[in-house]
């Protein structure tokens, strides 16, 4: 494990993360994962942050090597989606049992694994990832993954990030250094161009990225990699030849970014699809580091031109949803916001934000929200699940606006909730993705059911029901009764 | 007599298991005032946490010891009492239900040992918990496994041992893990129309029933009560269903000496017949009007619906009881079964299940021995073989998160079978294709042997 002990290190090094380089040596070399706290400790280990960032490769087949659990309760979950194979949503794992890990079989199933995969799929490669027993017992992934490699003829990728290691981030990083170290650079394209651009980051959920890529088309700019969301192997392997490169999420693979543009000069920014001023930012960057980089400078009129119509389109479209949700009150509860413009275009509508969690904010982070919330003591490290409870069911917030963690927290304090997080059922990238989630928060606050939710049965209501019970009164009072509870049609919400 | 075929692949493709733990968890989840704790790393409760959300639709309690590299080198124990004593302060949980992984059991973790010294030396901090050890390694079993070594270890912790006063009218009810919970409702109905009063261990159906509840609570908040769980010894009798509960119900014997009758299925008339019939020696009572009538009605149903069933090619794949119960009610239709997937090799049931070979398997396994099927039958994770196959699939089951309600759907005594036999007919129902003039031309399939020329209504 001393390789990943390196890596770990290498990893918590990042001078690229604005938080790190706040840090001395000492503090940077703990890492930036808090201890967790057992009996009160939540989320993914660094097995699932390494096969979420890797998994969405579509042709790759993903192999877990571990006992059935890392795999059996975790496959097929995720909502990326994918033009052409389906590989990467068939599951493959050792399971291994008690006897394998007794006799230390571990390896020769491994191999074995690989084989069949091989025969049976023909894929152009096999991922493998190490889990926390197979680490126990010193199975060397990495020497399994290279015999197999040669003697198959195809890339047999260790993915060395056991459970234990860690956190989810860290894993999702520690995904990020295996491709470096084993994938990307190892083809070469014939067919590299002066408007190559890879997208680090995007893990196209719910197809999301499909509604950016056609604007990409439309200026001229090739997608050389998007990295991992709808990616191919050979996509990923060629993705050094990018003239550029755009950082989506960075703090799962900030790193990676870096790395790229010390090892084959991909300069990088960091942006967002998420809003409308945000995505004509990232259009902007994109064809100002092409230009940077010898393309030709058309491309910079292009580029604004699309902007100019798209934006136009997509504010004209949100200004419709301005009557009905003026003056709603959202939460914002996802850890940390990471597209100020977001936030951006929902108060240009007229939406109140009426707290948001600053866990995972910068400094310059929390100077934003003070200017748009007004009021600081509207921000939260984190709220307790009990405190968030008594906020809702106080209908303190129109919606909150989470990941699936806090769901049901607010479903149960009978408040309209949007999933954000990478389980949402909806597209909210670029210009169209903005008006989507625009719409969902209206369809959600507009539900007609939360009327007939949050009202009290009537037995429960009034006092004066209980005089007009049947039984207590005369026939006549009893039809009367019966007639009133019935109301006037069945099925009759119009108030919503 | 099925034979049972051993796995030979070393990939397993598609799995069908869920980890022992998840069923393990998923039993303390049937306790009220109970907080499953998974001994292991952070993920082993991240991935069942998000299964079993995926599955309810609910919040589900379930905490971790979070061992780390460090810890699984110097051991976990202290992480245990931590985990424990945090759980305490946070949420006062009348139980915390122990739940060992595959890290710890590799270790070779004396969690037994660490739970007892943790009771005695923390006594004064946990008055009100108390502390249930299943020993739960991923790579041995399923959820079924899980699920009975929780509540068989619940029996042995929290049951009043020695013979004690029987009450006349009691009766121990020890559900297998495949009951849902309108199951649950449904058998606690049928017990108490015979004026006789059940305690049900596990009762997911006071806890995982989807209900709102007027404040946030971070345990469960329903299920059999821990004071239930210590008197089962005064019940008159005991019934078991599943083959997997018979330790359980052993256990419970041995302790208290209340003797069991164990149902491997109830999802079968003749067996809700022997079940109600014993509920009525047992009580004195005659067989209610209501009763009679749900019979006549899954007489009813058999009438209707047998048209849509006879012939009828099945693969399932399911833990070994499910398989079993889910076997012998197609069987019992006039199906047959093409294909029977199971996940470990452990129960003795399998040797019952009326198919020709039991596979011990995975979803890849269903696919393969169940393509010319026509119909399959697994959890959610079935859905890519049905897709790819073009065979309509009934999710039974866990999980099952791509539809609504599974936990609302009853599947055993004569209402829960009527409503399986309508659900199956329906699905045949919405998948029946128009014959066309090249599947029943009498020259064009002349090569097929007599016999074996399948129906021109059956799937391609």
């Amino acid at each position: 494990m001393s390789s990943l002990s390196a890596k770990i290190q290498d990893v918590f090094n990042e001078p690229a993360c604005d938080k790190n380089r706040n840090k001395d040596a000492k503090a940077r070399k703990q890492g930036c994962a808090k201890p967790l706290t057992p009996g009160a400790a939540a989320g993914g280990c660094a097995f699932d942050g390494a096969k979420i960032v890797l998994q969405p490769i579509t042709d790759v087949a993903h192999l877990v090597h571990g006992p059935l659990a890392c795999e059996g309760n975790s496959w097929d979950n995720r909502g990326s989606a994918s033009s052409g194979p389906t590989l990467w949503r068939t599951s493959f794992t050792t399971d291994l049992a008690a006897l394998d890990i007794v006799m230390g079989q571990g390896e020769r199933k491994l191999f074995k694994a690989i084989r069949e995969i091989k025969e049976a799929h023909a894929p152009p490669a096999i991922f493998v990832y190490s889990t926390c027993v197979t680490a126990l017992i010193g199975d060397d992934i990495e020497a399994v993954c290279k015999r197999a490699g040669e003697k198959f003829g195809l890339a047999v990728v260790p993915v060395n990030v056991p459970g234990l290691a860690g956190s989810k981030n860290l894993g999702n990083k520690l995904a990020g250094e295996a491709l470096l170290e084993h994938v990307i650079g190892t083809v070469e394209p014939d067919d590299a161009g002066p408007h190559d651009i890879n997208i680090l980051g995007e893990f196209n959920l719910s197809g999301e990225f499909w509604l950016v890529k056609p604007l990409l088309d439309r200026l001229g700019i090739r997608v050389r990699a998007c990295i991992p969301g709808d990616a191919r192997y050979i996509d990923v392997a060629s993705a050094h030849r990018a003239r550029a490169a755009m950082m989506v999420c960075s703090t799962a693979l900030i790193n990676l970014g870096r790395k790229m543009e010390e090892r084959w000069d991909i300069p990088f920014f960091e942006g967002s699809f998420y809003g409308i001023t945000d995505t004509s930012e990232a259009l902007r960057n994109i064809a100002e580091l092409l230009v940077r980089k010898g393309a030709d400078r058309q491309i910079l009129d292009r580029t604004e031109t699309l902007i100019a119509q798209e934006e136009a389109i997509a504010w004209k479209k949100l200004e419709a949803y301005r009557p009905r949700l003026q003056g709603k009150r959202v939460l914002l509860n996802t850890g940390g916001v990471k597209s100020w413009s977001v936030v951006h275009a929902l108060t240009e509508i007229g939406i109140e934000i009426v707290g948001t969690s600053v866990k995972k904010s910068t400094l310059e982070d929390k100077e934003r929200i003070k200017q748009i919330l007004k009021d600081d003591n509207h921000m939260f490290e984190q709220m307790p699940a009990r405190d968030l409870y008594a906020m809702l069911s106080e209908q303190k917030a129109d919606i909150m606006l989470s990941g699936g963690r806090t769901q049901f927290i607010a479903l149960k304090a009978k408040t309209p909730w949007l999933d954000i997080n990478q389980e949402r059922q909806h597209p909210y990238a670029g210009y169209d993705g903005m008006v989507e989630l625009v719409r969902q928060i209206d369809l959600a606050i507009h539900n007609p059911i939360w009327h007939q939710v949050r009202d009290p049965a009537p037995w429960d209501r009034q006092a004066d029901v209980k005089d007009e019970l049947p039984g207590t009164k005369s026939e006549a009072a009893t039809l009367h009764a019966a007639e009133e509870f019935a109301g006037p049609t069945a099925g009759d919400f119009g108030e919503c | 007599m099925s034979r049972i075929l051993s796995q030979t692949k070393s990939a397993a493709v598609n799995p069908l298991k869920s980890s022992q733990p998840l069923g393990a968890a998923l039993a303390f989840l049937g306790v009220e005032g109970a907080m499953p704790l998974f001994h292991g790393s952070q993920g082993c409760t991240s991935f069942a946490l998000v299964l079993l959300v995926r599955h309810f639709k609910e919040a589900i309690p379930l905490q971790t010891t979070a061992m780390d590299e460090v810890t699984t080198i110097l051991g976990g124990a202290d992480n245990l009492e931590e985990a424990i004593l945090n759980i305490k302060a946070r949420t006062k949980p009348k139980l915390i239900g122990v739940c060992t992984t595959a890290l710890v059991e590799t270790r070779g973790e004396d969690t037994a040992g660490d739970v007892a010294d943790i009771r005695l030396k923390r006594a004064q901090d946990l008055p009100g918990t108390e502390i249930v050890l299943a020993n739960t390694p991923d790579f041995e079993g399923a959820i079924e496994e899980g699920w009975a070594k929780a509540v068989t270890a619940m029996i042995e912790r929290l049951t009043r041992p020695g013979e004690q006063v029987r009450q006349s009218k009691k009766i121990a009810i020890l559900p297998g893990w495949n009951l849902t919970v309108a199951d649950i409702e449904h058998l606690r109905d049928m017990i108490e129309n015979f004026g006789l009063e059940p305690v049900i261990l596990p009762d997911v159906s006071g806890s995982l029933d989807g209900t709102v509840p007027e404040r946030w609570v971070t345990t469960t908040y329903g299920g059999t009560s821990v004071e239930g769980i210590r008197e089962l010894g005064t019940a008159q009798y005991c019934i078991a269903i599943g083959e997997h509960m018979r330790r359980s119900a052993e256990v419970l014997r041995k302790v208290t000496g209340v003797p069991y009758v164990l149902f491997q299925s109830l999802t079968g008339l003749k067996s809700t017949d022997r079940f109600v019939s014993l509920l009525s020696a047992i009580s004195g009572e005659p067989v209610p009007a209501g009763v009679r009538r749900r019979r006549a009605q899954l007489q009813d149903a058999l009438l209707d619906g047998h048209f849509h069933f006879g012939g009828k090619k099945i693969a399932i794949a399911a833990e070994p009881d499910q398989l079993y119960q889910l076997a012998t009610f197609f069987i019992g239709m006039g199906c047959e079964i093409a294909a029977a997937v199971t996940t470990t090799d452990m129960s003795k049931i399998l040797e019952k299940v009326p198919a020709q070979s039991v596979q011990i398997g995975d979803l890849g396994d269903l696919e393969t021995l169940g393509a010319s099927a026509d119909l399959l039958v697994t959890h959610s994770h079935g859905r890519q073989a049905a897709e790819r196959l073009g065979i309509p699939l009934m999710r039974v089951g866990f999980p099952v998160f791509d539809r609504l309600g599974s936990q609302h759907k009853p599947t055993i005594l004569y209402q829960g079978i009527r409503d399986l036999v309508f659900e199956v007919a329906n699905i045949f129902q919405a998948n029946r294709q128009a014959p066309t003039r090249e599947e029943l031309c009498p020259l064009g399939k002349r090569e097929t042997p007599d016999g074996s020329r399948p129906s021109p209504l059956s799937r391609p």
